[in-house]
């Protein structure tokens, strides 16, 4: 240890104890006692060293499991998987538990390619890393193939903002139809608590009865599209998930999507980062109210049925997908986004609308240069673009 | 003579000793420091001691290189940040108040992105 040569330092230096003092050391581990502890667990508080929380992370994840029932021996389960935390853990979590408990499952990686330029082809050569290193069969939809039309180039006609709208409606058909396509029986997906409360949060501020009704985004199982879906970690916080993946060093990747900041998942988001700093389990209490929400029973709710154009499973005539595709296509990017009921009644029965309508619609103004085409991939391989409307009529696809 | 000025010197110098550290930024949270994950800084000298509370108010000043409002609310980090010393939770060391030795490793992750 130098001695410092400013004479301030040399002459000002306040009492300090002897340096045989030791310094702030954590506390032991409650549950083995004898480690030093490596975290104190968001919900309970209690401090864990590094070894008994890895085995009981593995473990409570492997209960909530059996418990939920989630598996059957013999099942194919696509994991949704983003290259990023939630799912590179669930991706390692899964292989280990099947291993370890003998789940009986055919694991494989489903990923959704949205074509946003810098986010996602870097997040997929982390999922790519993890196909290598784990061995699982790895499936990559992208929605230039499905839809036609990449989430920059959706941006580039919607603007900043309702970007996610779109992203969500699409991908949550490119996992199904990704999943029917590897012959999967179940998606998992790795929405952890932190996620799970923010839905029922955002589900309440929007007065969204139709989700509060299926558990407000909370329950185990999902039975909104067309493969059964489950989310393991959802009882996880997500502290400990990014724990998890530190200390067992697992790859993963992390930036923001460019389009996200304007989500309103965020406000969401800080309204519970603060409600979990006075009270730290209501991020897991807002995850048990969700699962046990009841509606009043005379409430009038949309009914489940199909979509006329594609098949999809819709509570409309169109399922929204197609209502949002048919706006970009015509040139109307904003005809699925807001109440515009008139207006698409208008274009169905082939009315013409007028400039202002249009304009409403999010039509570019006059004078605007069309855009440019998108540059076409080569044939067989990822990036090929399907025909469009091969996809979209599912000969082959069974809703 | 030689004792009490040896010893008076140690005392000393183990106030005013600068502390080396290596300060990691993980989980996205590197984006703020121009994509650099791991920098080794030296801290200057100072009568006080060096406690994470004024740390981050050094990172702030000589490390960040946008979007401070990212990574501090006010005198602490941004909900969302975990902050590790020494592979430790800093809930279990005090948190703003644990005082930095030499040689620590303090870990900043981000964790919100999407996963």
């Amino acid at each position: 240890v130098g001695q410092c040569v400013r004479p301030a330092c040399r002459a000002g230096g306040a009492e300090t104890p002897a340096p045989t003092a030791a310094p702030t050391m954590p506390a032991t581990c409650s549950a083995c006692g004898s480690s030093p502890a490596a975290l104190r667990r968001p919900k309970t508080g209690h401090a864990l060293c590094r070894a008994c929380f890895l085995a009981a992370f593995e473990e409570e994840t492997h209960r909530a499991i059996v418990a939920g029932r989630l598996f059957r021996p013999g099942e194919t389960v696509a994991i949704g998987a983003s290259g990023g935390k939630d799912s590179t853990v669930l991706a390692h979590l899964l292989q280990l538990l099947d291993q370890r408990h003998g789940y009986g499952l055919h694991l494989l990686l489903l990923s959704v390619d949205e074509g946003i330029t810098g986010y996602r082809d870097a997040s997929l050569a982390a999922v790519r890393r993890h196909q290598r290193r784990s061995g699982l069969p790895l499936h990559v939809v992208s929605y230039r193939q499905l839809y036609g039309w990449s989430m920059d180039r959706i941006a580039r006609h919607l603007g900043p903002r309702n970007n996610c709208t779109f992203c969500g409606v699409f991908r949550r058909q490119a996992l199904d139809r990704g999943a029917l396509l590897m012959g999967a029986d179940k998606i998992a997906t790795g929405h952890n608590a932190d996620d799970v409360a923010e839905t029922v949060l955002m589900n309440f501020l929007r007065g969204d009865v139709g989700r509060l009704r299926r558990g407000a985004g909370a329950g185990p199982a999902g039975g909104e599209g067309a493969v059964p879906r489950c989310k393991p970690l959802r009882h996880a916080y997500e502290k400990e998930i990014v724990l998890y993946a530190y200390f067992q060093g697992l790859d993963y990747f992390s930036t923001e999507c460019v389009y996200a900041p304007q989500a309103y998942r965020g406000y969401a988001r800080a309204l519970l980062k603060d409600l979990e700093a006075a009270r730290p389990s209501a991020v897991a209490d807002l995850g048990h109210s969700g699962e046990r929400l009841s509606l009043r029973p005379d409430l009038r709710l949309p009914a489940r049925g199909t979509c006329q154009r594609c098949g999809y499973v819709a509570s409309q005539p169109l399922c929204k997908a197609c209502v949002l595709l048919e706006g970009l296509d015509r040139g109307l990017p904003k005809l699925g986004i807001g109440k515009y009921r008139r207006l698409r009644d208008k274009l169905r029965d082939g009315q013409p609308l007028t400039q202002e309508e249009r304009r409403r619609l999010g039509a570019p103004a006059e004078g605007e240069p069309s855009e440019e085409q998108e540059p076409r991939g080569e044939p067989g391989t990822d990036e090929e673009p399907w025909g469009r409307r091969e996809l979209r009529v599912p000969r082959d696809l069974d809703f | 003579m030689d004792n009490v000025g040896g010893i008076a010197g140690r005392i000393f110098a183990i106030v005013a000793a600068p502390v080396s550290l290596l300060v990691e930024f993980g989980g996205g949270a590197e984006l703020l420091f121009d994509g650099i994950k791991k920098h080794q800084v030296t801290l200057p000298c100072q009568p006080e001691p060096w406690h994470i509370r004024n740390l981050l108010k050094w990172i702030k000043q000589t490390l960040l290189k946008e979007r401070p409002e990212l990574f501090i609310q006010g005198d602490t980090v941004q909900p969302g940040i975990l902050v590790l010393i020494n592979d430790a939770d800093w809930e279990l060391m005090g948190e703003l108040d644990y005082k930095l030795q030499d040689q620590d490793n303090v870990v900043f992750i981000s964790t919100l992105h999407g996963g």
